[in-house]
């Protein structure tokens, strides 16, 4: 029985670290990969997302913000079944349409926690990391956002949520790629393989996105309307 | 967690957190950045260096480098094939060639030499201070909030997670592949977010109660000392040379 349901301690919290620290997250570029072009270009843009997020972002809202992006950083620890393998959520789409322009500060410091805590990236990537994650994510919210609004009917908010999750995931893939292929044209067979791997996530994670932003809508309408002041 | 070691004691968990952010900071661009054998061999050695006088114990060590290597053994599997260059040797029709290997070569180094430095980063420090420490480098005070707010929820939240995931548990929940399991995934997620909204409510209230008007303040003062300013003074010179080594 004790073995059957977990203890909420804090040495869960260890064990839980310590069990993914050994999986290979696609999602983040090491260190001493990318070439010193891409990453300034990178930190280039993130910089400037940054800002405008932060821009966005009231003095209030930090406790709120803070904590949504501490339930994305623990949701992206989640792994879920993918046939034989196991993939774990990104979940970029959902902070986006929660989280719009600060969604950038928002990823910033999720993964610069992700790179102390687990060494995950580090701090040269952590520009490009954040660009290739929070970008999609606002481009997405650009464009689905309106499919949301209350008085959308049921299936405008399906699609438009699906799409979400589905774009921002594949946008991110093709990103991560695309890192990879500027640095190097022998990166090009590790770049396809990266955006490949990222194909069966896109569906889970459209499908999670749609099921996650069904429930919120229900639950609680106000976290999607953009209004995080306590 | 990382911080489990922070209650070490060395030379280098008793130095200024500024100063160790500012010097990892500038390694690492100076690391990215270099391409040459002799300052990458440096670095490494730079880095091994620093971890030891940390005193990490080699197997948490070693276990922190190993999600760094998975990416760069995946890189392997290609580089040396793909890389345009003089073969080597022949694997099938797949030619090796010499600067691909050199390049992959390169690459793991780079990755393991900064990481080494990180690591000596985080198990001298706490994140608590690594917050402060950015605060006093002019990071913007929006993003240090932020930075606050996530690492105290994480472990907050996580619990939660955890009894959200019992709860499930007990209701007999398999996790499959199929849209049943997503769905009840997404339901977790949402429940998650739910309450994590709501606990924000009553912390950000519960902060206004006590007083709160944007200023965190540390109990701890950060001062220079004269093995700070010895260390800083090494560390610039090693990157120093390094810059001169690659550049020159």
């Amino acid at each position: 029985m004790e073995k059957f349901f977990q203890k909420n301690t804090k040495s869960n919290f260890k064990q839980l670290i310590q069990k993914h620290s050994y999986y290979f997250k696609a999602m983040h570029i090491s260190e001493g990969i990318l070439s010193p072009a891409v990453l300034i270009g990178g930190a280039a843009f993130a910089a400037a997302g940054v800002a405008i997020g932060l821009k966005n972002l009231e003095q209030k809202e930090i406790p709120t913000v803070g904590i949504l992006s501490a339930a994305f950083f623990v949701a992206s620890l989640i792994h879920v079944p993918a046939g034989p393998v196991s993939a774990h959520l990104i979940l970029n789409g959902l902070v986006g349409l929660i989280l719009g322009w600060k969604a950038f500060p928002a990823i910033l410091v999720g993964l610069a926690l992700q790179a102390l805590l687990f060494q995950f990236g580090g701090m040269t990537t952590l520009g490009v990391n954040t660009l290739n994650m929070a970008l999609p994510a606002v481009i997405c919210y650009h464009i689905f956002k309106n499919g949301l609004k209350a008085g959308m009917g049921k299936h405008t908010v399906i699609i438009c949520a699906f799409a979400t999750g589905f774009f921002s995931v594949l946008l991110s893939g093709i990103m991560v790629g695309l890192s990879l292929y500027l640095t190097g044209e022998a990166f090009l067979p590790a770049a396809k393989l990266v955006v490949a791997a990222h194909l069966p996530v896109m569906f889970i994670e459209g499908i999670l996105t749609t099921t996650c932003i069904l429930f919120l809508k229900k639950v609680r309408p106000e976290i999607l309307e953009g209004d995080h002041v306590s | 967690m990382f911080e489990e070691l922070t209650n070490g004691d060395s030379f280098i968990h008793g130095l200024d957190p500024r100063g160790k952010l500012i010097v990892v900071f500038l390694f690492s661009i100076v690391v990215a950045a270099a391409d040459r054998f002799q300052v990458l061999l440096g670095s490494l050695t730079l880095g091994l260096l620093i971890v030891l006088t940390a005193k990490v114990p080699a197997r948490k060590l070693i276990k922190r480098l190993i999600p760094v290597n998975m990416l760069i053994l995946f890189l392997w599997l290609f580089l040396p094939f793909t890389f345009g260059g003089e073969p080597l040797f022949f694997m099938g029709p797949l030619a090796v060639t010499r600067e691909g290997v050199f390049y992959a070569t390169r690459i793991s180094i780079k990755s393991n030499a900064m990481m080494l430095m990180l690591i000596a980063l985080v198990a001298s420090t706490p994140i608590f201070f690594m917050g402060h420490a950015m605060h006093q480098l002019k990071i913007p005070n929006k993003i240090v909030h932020l930075f606050f707010f996530t690492y105290r929820y994480i472990h907050a939240i996580y619990r939660e997670y955890l009894r959200l995931k019992n709860s499930i548990k007990i209701r007999g929940f398999i996790p499959k592949t199929d849209l049943h399991t997503y769905k009840t995934f997404a339901y977790m997620v949402g429940m998650l977010l739910v309450r994590s909204f709501d606990r924000a409510h009553r912390v950000h209230n519960a902060m206004l109660c006590r007083g709160f008007k944007g200023d965190l303040y540390s109990l701890k003062k950060f001062s220079f000392k004269t093995n700070d300013v010895v260390s800083i003074i090494f560390m610039m010179a090693m990157i120093v040379i390094m810059g001169v080594m690659e550049w020159a």
